[in-house]
């Protein structure tokens, strides 16, 4: 066992990929000689080569688009996009070719892939540094989406996603990467794709949420009288959704709560809102209520937590719910 | 000296079988053998035969659009004849069905992939060759990462790569371009300039006088050469395969040739084309020259050029059967190959595509017993 934070995690793990398989390459800008931006890469290209932890020319399409090719010819290849504002120009090479390979040659062409990106607000940064895409990609067949936010679990989903065949884009909360350490195992492990988490079991109310919004709601019940209990759900993985976790939840507590930082229109929560009233309709104490970034540009950072969730608008909505 | 020349480039042209099938022997010397020439030959004629016919069954309603390759074979065969089978990749765009078929691809299938059916794009085992890109110019940067896994297995495979000019305009071809020569990756670019991008003609696509200039700033090893001649193509792609095996990176090779036919089976090119334009085109025939100097010079005579017209003719029929008599997909086919084990949801939704609204479980849409007795007693209430 190791404390570490979620950066240290991730380094980790892909130094332990790139040990354990050959195939396994880093590329994308800055993730070299500097260790990427975030520092993610750091020491990777020392320890590994310069063939195989590679500071590419600056073009994110360019990036995913050479990845699929190195994946199409028998690599596992990892390409970083530094910021998930920048997914912008990899779009295509992502919904359009990366996603659909498998598919559209009827399984002859795979294509194993794992995209990391950074994700979120709450780190002071510059625009299109903050925002929080992934529904895009969950709404866009053919490939996985992950969104870890413990180091633990960061791991474990990381390992599964560099081994799983098919192309995943794993997020990676940038607000949580230094914000704490746990115990991590040194050992080889994976967490499934598609399996959330149960973080604290309660009766009375689930909230689902994924990514820093998670330490909010760790927050809003910290706050909640003593005799509410609250079940907490990460749900680590936005495609495949796990909606039997979630919806074993519901039944049991009649009350829901989806938090994330994402816009509110068409974002996961409206998914997850409308899997509920599908399973758990006669269940439902309280409409499924959302607290969610709003549908404006994520703000420069002078605003961002004006726009961010957090700890006292999950409190109202829990208050809400709870007296409906 | 305040002023000097800080870049200097030429581009060189290449013509050896000329329209007027005047060869050039000394540029010509051991380019290729006749045998091979005819070999190239049969598959044009065969790509040609397929083509008519392919147009022929779109107009009778037997088959969706389809692109014709027709007036372009020789940039397809020139090139394939370079690469190794089974060993070098064919990343394509759409116009270089002989390629492909020299490689293994089996000839229904391109039908197949006109008629609709994903398994037209199932390449078989051992054929190292890519789905055609319909999207235009996004394939190049995969051949450039198939060709940088070759360099880093340290496997010396190389990975061709076909578009057209109009593919040129998009970002992805300058990034594809940019990430095989700063990573010298054994890439050969093959830009089919046939001068047209569906209507918008050469001139309003780029203020480049040749596509080769795009190379240059890449520091790329270019050539044009004439792409309605085999044996000029296969002289350049033999040079860039070298270069490539040899691991001193990726060439451009331009290939100046022409569309015959419209864009696609949707297309009246005659919208956007002078016919005097196309009819000088059609007696620069890429299949007419090398037929007209096999002849003179005694390797082949209009007996054998009959039996392979004939045979061509039984061949493509032979195809278009196959691809008519395919077995019908299952209808639940576009779920499965969706991932390599398929998530729960999704396998939910193919078991129920038919029976359920939603393409889901009638238990979990509150049919269940369960909620129906939970329903009764709320109804009841």
């Amino acid at each position: 066992m190791a404390t570490l934070n979620l950066v240290q995690a991730i380094t980790l793990t892909l130094q332990q990929a790139m040990q354990a398989d050959e195939r396994v390459i880093l590329l994308g800008e800055d993730v070299g000689l500097n260790g990427g931006v975030f520092r993610v890469t750091d020491g990777l290209q020392a320890q590994f080569g310069e063939h195989r932890v590679v500071d590419t020319p600056l073009a994110e399409s360019g990036i995913i688009g050479t990845a699929i090719g190195l994946a199409i010819n028998g690599m596992r290849p990892i390409p970083e996009i530094q910021f998930e504002g920048f997914l912008g120009p990899a779009y295509d090479q992502i919904v359009n070719h990366a996603a659909r390979y498998r598919n559209r040659t009827r399984g002859a062409i795979p294509v194993p892939l794992t995209i990391r990106v950074p994700v979120g607000g709450g780190i002071h940064a510059p625009e299109l540094h903050s925002d929080s895409p992934e529904t895009i990609y969950a709404h866009s067949p053919g490939i996985k989406v992950v969104y870890p936010t413990t180091p633990s679990d960061a791991k474990g989903l990381l390992t599964a996603a560099i081994r799983d065949p098919d192309p995943v884009i794993f997020f990676e909360p940038k607000k949580v990467y230094r914000s704490f350490r746990e115990e991590v195992s040194e050992d080889d492990y994976e967490i499934e794709i598609g399996k959330a988490k149960v973080v604290n079991e309660g009766s009375d109310l689930t909230i689902v949420t994924w990514g820093a919004s998670l330490f909010e709601c760790l927050g809003a019940m910290d706050n909640a009288p003593d005799d509410v209990d609250i079940e907490l759900i990460d749900l680590r993985t936005i495609f495949p959704m796990d909606i039997d976790t979630i919806a074993e939840s519901v039944e049991k507590t009649g009350r829901c709560i989806v938090v994330h930082e994402a816009p509110l229109t068409g974002g996961m929560g409206a998914e997850v809102s409308a899997r509920i009233q599908e399973r758990c309709f006669l269940h439902l104490e309280a409409p499924v209520q959302r607290v969610t970034g709003f549908d404006t540009i994520m703000p420069f950072y002078k605003l961002e937590n004006e726009y961010l969730v957090d700890a006292k608008r999950i409190g109202s909505a829990i208050a809400e719910t709870l007296a409906y | 000296m305040p002023k000097t020349t800080a870049y200097q480039a030429t581009i060189e042209h290449i013509s050896i079988l000329d329209e007027h099938a005047n060869f050039d022997s000394e540029l010509g010397e051991g380019v290729m053998t006749d045998e091979q020439a005819l070999h190239l030959y049969e598959h044009m004629v065969n790509c040609r035969e397929l083509d008519e016919v392919a147009f022929k069954l779109q107009r009778s309603g037997r088959m969706g659009t389809y692109p014709q390759n027709k007036g372009q074979e020789a940039a397809a065969v020139g090139v394939a004849l370079a690469l190794q089978k089974g060993k070098d990749w064919i990343v394509p765009s759409y116009r270089e069905n002989a390629a492909l078929f020299m490689h293994g691809l089996p000839m229904h299938y391109i039908l197949m992939y006109w008629m609709g059916d994903e398994r037209g794009s199932q390449m078989p085992e051992g054929v190292n060759v890519t789905p055609l890109s319909v999207p235009i110019g996004t394939h190049m940067l995969h051949a450039t990462g198939i060709a940088w896994a070759e360099k880093l297995r340290k496997t010396d495979g190389v990975a061709a790569t076909f578009f057209g000019d109009g593919a040129t305009s998009e970002g992805d071809f300058h990034e594809a371009m940019n990430f095989a020569s700063t990573l010298k990756v054994g890439v050969v670019f093959i830009g089919q300039n046939n001068g047209w991008a569906i209507s918008v003609p050469r001139s309003k696509q780029m203020n480049s006088e040749t596509l080769c200039q795009k190379a240059l700033a890449y520091g790329m090893p270019t050539v044009r050469v004439d792409g309605n001649d085999i044996y000029a193509v296969h002289y350049a792609a033999k040079e860039a395969v070298a270069r490539a095996r040899a691991g001193e990176g990726p060439t451009f090779i331009e290939c100046v040739t022409y569309r015959l036919g419209d864009h696609t089976t949707a297309d009246d090119a005659r919208r956007y084309r002078d016919e005097q334009e196309v009819e000088a085109w059609r007696n620069r025939d890429p299949i007419l020259r090398v037929r007209k100097y096999l002849t003179a010079k005694g390797s082949w005579d209009d007996a054998r050029d009959e039996a392979l017209k004939a045979k061509a003719k039984k061949i493509v029929a032979e195809v278009v059967d196959a691809a008519i008599n395919v077995t019908s997909p299952e209808t639940t086919d576009f779920f499965d190959d969706m991932y390599a084990s398929l998530p729960e949801d999704l396998r939910r939704q193919r078991e129920t595509m038919r029976t359920s609204s939603l393409g889901q479980d009638p238990s979990q849409v509150g049919l269940n017993s369960a909620a129906v007795g939970q329903a009764a007693s709320v109804e009841g209430r």
